[in-house]
């Protein structure tokens, strides 16, 4: 197979470097941050460009106002928090100041998704995909390893607009051998792996645990392909059309209204004569406890979603 | 008053158990907030030991005071406190943050005794108000009090909470805040400058008072103030506290805001608080 998963990277550090990268590439590029400058690792860029960097302490509501603001005087603005502060804090002026204005405003939020692990529900945000999907003018992007976030950020920097950028607080095992071979195209699915039985779409940290399935379905005699689903908003709907009859989302997020909630919307659209089984967090709150174990407890890791996929698959062609 | 240690050297070894259980606890989860824990536990102490109407074997009744933690993620010290008292079972301690677990790693209300599902700052002071509303509307005697960080107040929530509490006329409304003068990327006053926090709460039309929040009897001499004066106004007590207090290496120390100690420093900070 193509994509052998490799080392344990976060993603959050490739976008603390790729900051200081374009900060020297673009003199008008500023950072924002809410007393998390440490874990969501703007302080890289701070360290470089202290006069670039603006803490606007523990108010998240003020650092998008702010960063609409800067926008308003030609700034490339990153402003950056948890996922849960960013997307959910602050929501009303990221759509209000921000979207609805068309700013040209990153939100870059760490800790996204359940693998925040002991911090516990209020810390897991398995919502923000769904209320930023909502906001018109806004972009989503959930990169799933190491090197891709480095593409990612490169592109937020270049395309001007409001775009919101989730990504994980762990190391994730990368799924590019290199940033070469990580080369990221907006709005566009990526096949890992090609299969004819069933397809899995999954975005984010839990691509990994996508690759993983299918090894184990291989096994069982079920070919799936593989696909990363980077892009959520806008989704790659040509990418849905041409997949499977058997769909598989699978995402640390609810099932509502994120990827899944994308995918059934284009296969409802264009009546699509395909099945998709929603894997992710079952429309409940979580639980402190350590990101893998959580994985396990929530069924999201790659032997979970294998044992799922196979009692649904083999169902459904019963 | 449930428990009759009005004694201070009592208080004072309460809480260096306490201290103990919060580091240990911490040490044993691999994750958690020892700095701040460890600044607010001297309030929480002296509110559940000596200030408060409370039963561990009744903890919803009606008329108990209530304590809202709103810088949740200084919980363990609340935990450790409940559970000393019987809230729920001391075990449950050293399972802190476990998968499964009771102890979640903020507080929520399906703990036995806790009043407020905070960790996002600036919630629980918000929640605290509404309990006091509601409190006065049931005609009950009581007081709410909440626990403030002093970066927490950086939150326009605060201030919100702040001006409601006020306009309602609360005085059954007794807050803190745990002034260590740190946060997670710094000094409070370099990350954004809070500058006078007392005049800003007298701005905001608040009976304020300054005390030093390990100082047990201007903790409890405080607060017995501040409960007798039922003049319509909410009181805040900025405690100007120690962030890490009573674990040297952790002392003013911005690195143990949300880290835990490895075995050695949890060997050492052990030491020094048996
Ligand atoms: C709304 C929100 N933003 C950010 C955080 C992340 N966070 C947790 S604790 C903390 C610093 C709190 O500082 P302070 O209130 O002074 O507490 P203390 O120093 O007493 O621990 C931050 C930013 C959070 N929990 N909630």
């Amino acid at each position: 197979m193509r994509y052998e998963l490799g080392e344990k990277k976060a993603m959050r550090n490739a976008y603390g470097e790729t900051l200081v990268e374009l900060g020297k590439k673009y003199p008008n590029l500023v950072v924002l941050d809410a007393d998390l400058s440490g874990s969501t690792k703007t302080k890289m860029f701070a360290k470089e460009y202290p006069d670039r960097f603006f803490n606007t302490g523990i108010a998240e509501q003020n650092m998008v106002g702010m960063a609409a603001g800067l926008a308003r005087t030609g700034k490339i603005v990153f402003a950056s928090t948890f996922a849960m502060f960013a997307s959910g804090r602050a929501w009303e002026q990221i759509r209000n100041s921000v979207a609805y204005a068309d700013l040209n405003v990153k939100i870059v939020a760490t800790h996204s998704g359940i693998t925040v692990g002991e911090d516990g529900a209020t810390h897991q945000m398995t919502e923000d995909i769904a209320i930023m999907r909502a906001i018109p003018n806004m972009k989503i992007i959930a990169p799933s390893d190491y090197y891709e976030t480095k593409h990612v950020i490169r592109w937020c920097a270049e395309y001007y607009g409001p775009v919101y950028v989730r990504m994980p607080r762990g190391n994730t095992e990368t799924i590019f051998k290199d940033e070469e071979d990580a080369k990221f195209e907006f709005g566009k699915a990526r096949i890992l792996k090609e299969g004819k039985d069933l397809t899995i779409i999954a975005t984010g940290e839990l691509v990994p645990e996508a690759i993983k399935a299918s090894v184990i379905l291989k096994e069982n005699g079920i070919d799936a392909e593989v696909i990363s689903m980077p892009t959520i908003k806008p989704i790659d709907e040509e990418a849905v059309k041409n997949s499977n009859d058997f769909i598989v989302s699978l995402e640390d997020h609810n099932i509502i209204g994120g990827l899944g909630g994308a995918l059934s919307e284009v296969i409802a659209t264009y009546g699509l004569n395909k099945k998709l089984l929603k894997i992710g967090i079952d429309d409940e709150f979580g639980i402190s406890g350590k990101a893998e174990e959580l994985l396990k407890y929530y069924k999201l890791d790659g032997e979970s979603v294998a044992k799922r996929i196979m009692e649904e698959y083999n169902g459904k062609t019963e | 008053m449930p428990i009759e240690y009005n004694d201070i050297d009592k208080l004072k070894k309460i809480s260096k158990k306490i201290r103990y259980n919060v580091v240990k606890m911490i040490g044993l989860a691999e994750s958690g907030h020892p700095g701040g824990s460890l600044s607010a536990t001297d309030i929480i102490v002296a509110l559940y030991y000596k200030l408060m109407n409370h039963d561990p074997k009744n903890p919803n009744k009606e008329d108990r005071d209530r304590f809202v933690l709103s810088k949740g993620h200084s919980c363990p010290a609340l935990y450790a406190v409940l559970a000393e008292l019987g809230y729920f079972d001391k075990d449950e301690l050293w399972k802190l943050r476990k998968t499964g677990a009771l102890l979640q790693g903020h507080p929520s209300i399906k703990i036995s005794g806790i009043e407020a599902n905070t960790g996002s700052l600036g919630h629980g002071f918000s929640v605290a108000v509404g309990m006091a509303l509601g409190c006065r509307l049931d005609k009950l005697d009581n007081n709410i009090y909440v626990l403030l960080g002093d970066g927490e107040c950086q939150e326009g929530q605060v201030w919100e909470a702040a001006m409601a509490a006020y306009h309602y006329k609360l005085d059954n409304l007794i807050g803190f805040v745990d002034r260590n003068r740190l946060q997670i990327d710094g000094c409070t006053e370099d990350v954004m400058c809070l500058g006078d926090l007392k005049e800003k709460f007298k701005a905001f039309g608040w009976d304020v008072f300054e005390i030093d929040g390990h100082d047990f009897e201007q903790i409890i001499g405080t607060v017995e103030k501040a409960k007798s004066m039922k003049n319509g106004k909410p009181k805040m007590i900025i405690a100007n506290t120690v962030k890490g207090k009573g674990v040297s290496f952790m002392e003013n120390n911005v690195g143990f805001h949300g880290k835990a100690p490895n075995k050695e420093e949890l060997e050492k900070a052990l030491k020094e608080l048996s």
